[in-house]
């Protein structure tokens, strides 16, 4: 009787404790904004999370964008509404997937590779050492991580929404014939920048956020054996795409619902 | 030092074609203008019904864009709807006094708009002034039960 009870309280405990390691974590570590000595190890970070993450989000942008051409065309032409083809995939891709589908790309090929990363420091000790000769690897190792991840999301996510549009325009007006101007103007009239751009960023400065912080306090939290890097690795891909997930439908309802 | 220097391009070029995405996506795709806001002038009509006009939504004579609606509220005077729009300071004084506003639709399920017709007083609507002649937005519903109970009475 007592049993069940007490591995409950002990759980909730346990969870209790990570998010609070997880929190004093994130303070300690976003205080080490890139200074002037600092800014190559930033600079190699944003180097390795943005640039290279930037070729299979593009591709994905574009491919994402097609489909949405091609499936928008078939359900509006039925309604003879296929003009209103442009303002159907900027503002599916501004509001919604860009953010998204990014950030679960950028968790795949960026946060995996993080953790493993901080992870093996951790294994073979690399961080201790650091403390031992006075370094904090909170500032070295993990300040520049995350600030990376921070800045390249949204820039991440305009390249996305960039490409996604353009291969809209490609499928629907090049291939299929929408014209060329409908899609243009009926984009312009309906998109906000504030309320559809704006808030679009915004999801995704969250994203990268919470994205970065999983992947480099998963790395940094793991038990250092070969074991505990790679379930520490699949933790940060499972974590960052339910946080991702569910947060977005929390901003979506407080953005766009009437809630807001 | 070479691959630093490589490194460093390649980061500023990723964060400049953010930057021009983020222009590209403000201009051609929200259609926001960065010039000064263009000088404008005011009129206002007083409508029965304006169906699905909101502030931002169009006005337009002779089908060409002339200006915007700034404003819509409920005129607890005559209990209808006063439509506030700004046009093209350019239009000022050449927009006779007996010119009708009427609210149409851009297409069978497009977005409704202000539709400014001309009239031939030789008094001109100056800034601020009120257009008498208004046609409220067609209701498809009203219209309906008007085709139905003509049919009826026949």
């Amino acid at each position: 009787m007592i049993r069940p009870i007490a591995s409950l309280g002990r759980g909730t405990l346990e969870a209790l404790s990570a998010l609070g390691r997880a929190s004093m974590f994130l303070a300690q570590s976003a205080v080490g904004i890139p200074s002037r000595e600092g800014w190559h190890l930033w600079l190699r970070q944003m180097h390795f999370i943005g640039v290279m993450s930037l070729a299979i989000v593009l591709v994905s942008g574009l491919f994402i964008g097609m489909v949405l051409g091609l499936q928008g065309y078939t359900i509006l032409v039925g309604f003879g509404a296929e003009d209103a083809l442009g303002q159907m995939v900027a503002l599916s891709l501004l509001r919604e997937l860009a953010p998204v589908v990014a950030a679960l790309l950028f968790a795949g090929r960026a946060g995996s590779a993080l953790t493993a990363e901080i992870g093996l420091m951790k294994a073979t000790e690399q961080l201790t050492s650091m403390e031992m000769i006075g370094i904090d690897p909170l500032r070295r190792i993990v300040a520049p991580r995350l600030w990376a991840g921070f800045i390249s999301m949204p820039l991440l996510t305009v390249g996305f929404s960039v490409v996604g549009i353009w291969g809209g325009y490609l499928v629907g007006v090049q291939w299929l014939g929408v014209f060329d101007g409908s899609y243009w103007s009926n984009m312009q009239s309906s998109v906000a920048f504030v309320d559809d751009i704006l808030n679009g960023m915004l999801k995704s400065v969250v994203f990268g956020l919470v994205v970065t912080w999983i992947a480099v306090f998963q790395g940094y939290d793991l038990i250092p054996t070969s074991e505990g890097i790679s379930r520490a690795t699949t933790r940060t891909v499972v974590y960052s795409s339910l946080a991702v997930l569910g947060l977005d439908f929390v901003l979506t309802a407080l953005m766009f619902g009437e809630l807001g | 030092m070479k691959r630093s220097k490589m490194m460093e391009f390649g980061v500023g070029l990723f964060v400049l074609a953010g930057i021009l995405g983020m222009v590209f996506l403000g201009l051609r795709v929200s259609g926001i203008s960065l010039g000064v806001p263009q000088d404008t002038f005011t009129l206002q009509a007083n409508f029965a019904n304006i169906g699905g006009l909101k502030s931002g939504s169009r006005v337009a004579m002779a089908g060409v864009t002339i200006g915007r609606v700034s404003d819509v509220a409920l005129d607890t005077e005559w209990l209808d709807a006063r439509v506030t729009m700004e046009l093209d300071e350019d239009l000022e004084g050449k927009i006779s006094r007996d010119s009708t506003a009427s609210i149409l639709t851009s297409g069978l399920l497009g977005e409704q708009y202000v539709g400014l017709s001309v009239g031939g007083d030789p008094e001109m609507l100056e800034e601020g002034d009120t257009i008498r002649d208004t046609q409220q937005a067609l209701v498809l519903e009203q219209l309906i039960q008007q085709f139905v109970s003509n049919m009826t009475s026949d």
